[in-house]
């Protein structure tokens, strides 16, 4: 599927640091929009092995600030047509997307989020507790005494599903046709930066394969960002704590919509190979490894019970996790930074798999162009020296 | 289960604990810069190693000291913080 280079070039146009989604998609949209195809992609483990792979995959656009739904809403829109560009199927399913309230508060956010939602033509709508039982009927909307029971609910009919590892491999494949260089079981040991009076600039990098010359990097590296930002001497408010997952065996298809609830911390949506692909929301301290822990899986399977107990004899089958490179304001943090040819694609913690077309776009045009996207201007790197926050944890906590 | 040892309580099961993030210096408010009051409001040193960190036994309310290696998760030494003992900062 991909073309194996021997060696690294002494130089190129470009360095992307993580061959994840996000990485793969801004080199497919570098070579294919803007003719830079001199680039090279590099990965410490291999493609699609970082959250990219790891993730619960749902795609969604009902957030909360106007920055975040007109971003997110045309990523969902870049999804549509993704399997024919690559020629590859990505399984991309469109379910509907109920994020239950449990609480008068909860049943405001969902509000306020239905009416943003709106204002930007993305389809959400608050529903009440007999909306949502018609739409799932196989749900306790008392959650067996144990928790509030569901007043209703934001519901997102766009909400969708798809294949992770596919999409690295779509974008991994087309950027390698058009000559982009994929380079695995490389890692990057330093960032090299000159400065000629007008502050630091970037002018290669030194990997355990050798050094490389190049005056635009692109760091896509989700839960090591701290690491690799600390090589050209910045300091960010990323923190980083892992986010675990897991799945039970198969079932017959009986869940067709997504479903999440804030107060219960849980989600869960049917896999097309009929797994129940399930979550929660993240680990409460820091940690740099993916390990998994037993109170996660026994935690989420009592909450998923109170909604669902007819799945108490269903089995766990696998559990893993993933370093979530979360920020305090719950929006990525993107674009240029103070070390000129440092763009940054970061901050995406628990919910940046459904922007990875977008954040593949947006990334490439400022690479490129060495000017921030007009849709990323809301996630500048400076944001916070400004004070100007972004905040989404309203729509991003625990349904990711 | 993982343990924490509460320097006052002994070895507690880690559900009984909060974390409180990395020891940190307070800058002077009076004094400190703009750029080193947003560092110290928003920056966190993310990267991975050995760390001092707060930890509260909730069930107690004690507050101490736990360093902790952030990528093999094992806690080195716990104890308390000598300068909250006596009110400072
Ligand atoms: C359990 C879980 C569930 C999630 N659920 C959802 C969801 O339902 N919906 C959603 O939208 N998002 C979700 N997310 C978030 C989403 O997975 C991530 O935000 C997204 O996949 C990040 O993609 P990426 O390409 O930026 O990073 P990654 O896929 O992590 O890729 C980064 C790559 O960088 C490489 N790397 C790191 N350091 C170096 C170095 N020094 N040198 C070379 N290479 C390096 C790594 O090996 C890795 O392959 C979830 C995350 C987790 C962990």
């Amino acid at each position: 599927m991909f073309t194996r280079h021997e060696r690294l070039k002494n130089s190129y146009d470009v360095v992307i640091i993580g061959a994840g989604g996000h990485g793969l998609a801004a080199a497919y949209y570098l070579a294919r929009d803007h003719g830079i195809s001199n680039v090279a992609v590099l990965d410490q483990g291999y493609i699609g092995g970082g959250n990219t792979g790891r993730n619960t995959t749902i795609i969604r656009s009902n957030y909360l600030t106007p920055e975040g739904v007109k971003f997110y809403d045309e990523s969902v829109r870049l999804w549509q047509d993704l399997s024919q560009d690559f020629d590859l199927n990505l399984f991309y399913s469109t379910r509907g997307h109920f994020t239950l309230a449990h609480t008068d508060s909860a049943m405001r956010t969902m509000r306020w989020r239905a009416e943003v939602n709106k204002h930007f033509g993305v389809q959400s709508e608050a529903i009440d507790a007999k909306a949502v039982a018609e739409a799932v009927p196989m749900m306790d909307l008392n959650c067996g005494g144990h928790s509030p029971p569901v007043l209703g609910a934001l519901y997102h009919a766009p909400g969708a599903i798809a294949r992770h590892d596919t999409v690295a491999w779509g974008y991994g494949r087309g950027a390698d046709r058009r000559g982009v260089e994929i380079h695995q079981n490389t890692q990057v040991l330093g960032i090299e930066l000159e400065d000629r009076g007008s502050g630091p600039a970037v002018v290669g990098v030194r990997t355990n394969r050798g050094r490389i010359a190049t005056r635009k990097l692109l760091c896509a590296v989700a839960g090591s960002t701290p690491g690799v930002l600390a090589m050209v001497g910045l300091r960010s408010p990323i923190y980083v704590h892992p986010l675990q997952a897991m799945v039970s065996e198969p079932l017959k298809p009986w869940l067709d919509p997504i479903i999440v609830s804030g107060s219960l911390h849980v989600y869960i949506s049917q896999s097309a190979r009929g797994e129940l692909v399930m979550g929660a929301s993240l680990d409460p301290y820091e940690l740099h490894s993916t390990r998994s822990t037993l109170d996660f899986a026994e935690s989420l399977s009592a909450h998923m019970l109170e909604l669902f107990p007819f799945l108490s004899d269903v089995r766990i089958v696998r559990q893993w996790a993933g370093m979530a490179d979360m920020t305090p304001d719950f929006s990525p943090i993107m674009g240029k930074t103070p070390v000129s040819g440092f763009y940054l694609d970061s901050g995406w913690g628990t919910w940046g798999f459904k922007a990875t077309p977008v954040c593949g776009k947006t990334m490439s045009h400022t690479v490129a162009r060495d000017e921030n996207h007009v849709l990323i201007r809301g996630f500048a790197f400076d944001r916070f020296a400004r004070y100007a926050l972004t905040g989404e944890k309203g729509a991003a906590s625990v349904g990711h | 289960m993982k343990i924490l040892t509460c320097p006052i309580n002994g070895p507690r099961p880690m559900s009984e604990f909060a974390y409180g993030g990395e020891l940190r210096e307070m800058p002077d408010p009076a004094s400190a810069t703009d750029a080193e009051w947003t560092d110290y409001v928003f920056n966190r040193n993310s990267v991975p190693g050995i760390k001092c960190e707060w930890w509260c036994h909730t069930s107690s309310g004690v507050w101490f000291v736990a360093e902790r290696d952030t990528v093999s998760d094992i806690v080195l030494r716990t104890f308390l913080h000598v300068k909250s003992v006596g009110g400072g900062a």
